[in-house]
């Protein structure tokens, strides 16, 4: 029997505000436990909570970057469960009225372009955060309670672990450059779960589905669901009955373990917050939003291609991430060559940062320098073994490459072929002087050097290119 | 006339955490079956053409600026706490 996987993904992904969604506490990954906290986030009695407006403008570009209708008006409500995570008993979140619906991104898998689309954005608050340190009890830091997040739902258009994947880097891309959020999965800012289920080719029912939750990269996501998808067969293979349960992936077992079995439908009894009044999201607020949106990937691979003179793999390669593309024009347009400017980002500048924990933006080789180095090189003034020395210098201690290359007399031009070249290049375009020079008047040999020099702006190694001259002008005695 | 039955009272107090007796139950049941007779008198109302509302109040768009503002200092969170340990309130382990 064949089967077809079918898989949707919920993400939740952290809003770039510097504070909560409804109170003043400052918003802040790895800040020392509980010192982020007021009677609102604590869900004390009597308390009002405030909506961060720039948590709505947040989720409302998030919705628009993802292709969704934005509503016109919309509520929040109360969804409620006891939990240590969440002190008020309750998650202000948005039910039936989400922010945004029926959008969709379109991601490549293997080489195609496959549109999936996104049943729902909608805006609510984080939990906090829980360590089981004990058989008997846990601990609580409520830093990130009440930190503004959205949930990004899709449809379960999913057909592979692979495509999975491919919609979290594509969806990881689109809030990264809308500037929606920072996506790092390693600090929580964006966690996602997926539902599985595997069906008989053809049978439009869809299979019992289970829930893997507490993926923690898109590595684990893969193998997680590939592990699913496996078990799922066999099962169904060996005439079993999938079971609706919850699990999550082991990394050191590479398996995923149950956490619990569900039952029926939760009951959350959710109301409208009835401490909150109604958004009503007008035109000119919605225009507004929209034109603050930062420059998408996509428009951004194709102005790299139209206006640049870039390859298609190029374009996609230095948009990898939205801080590499911003560099890469800032290198650009401080004055660089845009295919140099490209090589050097993708490359040198990019491998030097998978081993140090700099950035694109604390990195000490700036746009300004690589661009100063970029011309440099491209001048002739140094040769590119001589740039990888100044590229050292620059990246590791922050030096002003062309000050750095007078300073330290890197300036010559010391390459034998290129200096030949000009040597050979000088003869041919005077025949007079080559004469009276194999005639034996050596007096010319100042006007051959003299204007080798000028071209290299007196940058030419005199002592080689003195040695080429001899060696040059013996071939034509 | 609302029908309010003990599974439900047993329910309810279930999702808000509440042990309640047998005769607490019966007595819920009752008590709960008036409270919602009354609460639909309303629907004696003609709300023909009236547009749903989810607020008492005609308000909308109350925003605040996504400035910060200063925290608890944590010796005062670690006040308000049950109990406490290392920086981090401590609550009994949940199985789920």
């Amino acid at each position: 029997m064949n089967f077809e996987t079918v898989i949707g993904i919920e993400v939740h992904a952290e809003l770039n505000t510097n504070t909560k969604m409804f109170c003043g506490c400052a918003r802040e990954y790895g800040a020392e436990t509980n010192t982020k906290t007021c009677p609102i986030c604590l869900g004390h009695p009597g308390v009002l909570p405030m909506v961060n407006e720039k948590a709505v403008e947040l989720a409302v570009r998030a919705a628009m970057a993802l292709n969704c209708h934005v509503a016109d008006q919309t509520k929040f409500d109360r969804k409620n469960y006891f939990y240590p995570d969440t002190p008020k008993a309750y998650q202000i979140s948005q039910f039936d009225q989400p922010i945004g619906f029926d959008g969709f991104i379109d991601a490549e898998v293997d080489g195609e372009t496959k549109r999936f689309r996104i049943e729902r954005v909608h805006l609510e608050e984080d939990a906090g955060k829980m360590n089981h340190t004990g058989a008997n009890h846990s601990v609580v830091d409520f830093n990130r309670t009440g930190a503004p997040l959205i949930e990004i739902v899709s449809e379960a258009d999913m057909r592979s672990p692979k495509e999975a994947v491919a919609y979290l880097e594509r969806l990881k891309e689109v809030l990264q450059y809308a500037g929606v959020s920072d996506v790092k999965m390693e600090e929580g800012s964006l966690r996602c779960d997926c539902n599985i289920s595997v069906r008989p080719y053809g049978q439009e029912k869809f299979g019992t589905k289970t829930e893997l939750k507490n993926l923690n990269s898109f590595g684990n996501v893969l193998k997680g669901l590939e592990f699913e998808e496996d078990r799922h067969r066999k099962l169904l293979l060996a005439g079993g009955v999938m079971r609706q349960e919850t699990l999550r992936f082991d990394e050191t077992k590479k398996q995923t373990v149950l956490m619990r079995v569900k039952e029926g439908a939760s009951d959350y009894r959710y109301f409208p917050e009835p401490d909150l009044v109604k958004l009503v999201l007008d035109k000119d607020w919605k225009e507004a939003i929209r034109a603050a949106i930062p420059e998408l990937p996509d428009a951004r691979r194709v102005r790299y291609q139209e206006t640049l003179g870039l390859s298609a793999y190029d374009a996609k390669q230095l948009t990898v991430t939205r801080e590499m593309a911003e560099y890469f024009e800032a290198t650009v347009a401080a004055g660089a060559e845009p295919k140099a400017a490209a090589n050097w980002t993708v490359g040198e500048v990019q491998g030097h940062l998978n081993k140090s924990s700099e950035t694109f933006e604390t990195i000490k080789l700036t746009p300004a320098r690589l661009a100063e180095m970029i011309e440099l090189i491209a001048g002739g003034t140094i040769s590119s073994k001589i740039a990888k020395q100044v590229f050292a210098a620059t990246i590791e201690q922050g030096v002003e490459p062309r000050q750095y290359v007078e300073e330290q007399g890197l300036a010559q031009i010391s390459d034998e072929g290129l200096l030949r070249g000009l040597v050979v290049e000088m003869f041919e375009a005077n025949p007079a002087v080559v004469e009276e020079l194999v005639g034996g008047r050596d007096r010319k040999k100042g006007f051959v050097i003299g204007q080798i020099m000028k071209k290299t702006k007196g940058m030419a190694n005199p002592a080689l290119l003195d040695q080429l001259f001899h060696e040059e002008l013996e071939k034509l005695k | 006339m609302a029908n309010i039955n003990e599974e439900q009272v047993r329910h309810v107090a279930h999702l808000a955490r509440l042990a309640v007796t047998d005769e607490e139950v019966q007595q819920f049941t009752v008590q709960l079956e008036k409270i919602l007779g009354f609460a639909e008198q309303l629907n004696e109302l003609d709300t023909t053409g009236v547009e749903p509302t989810t607020h008492v109040l005609d308000l909308k768009n109350v925003l605040r600026k996504d400035e910060v503002r200063p925290s608890l200092p944590r010796t005062e969170v670690e006040r308000l706490a049950p109990d406490w340990e290392d920086g981090q309130v401590r609550v009994p382990a949940v199985f789920e």
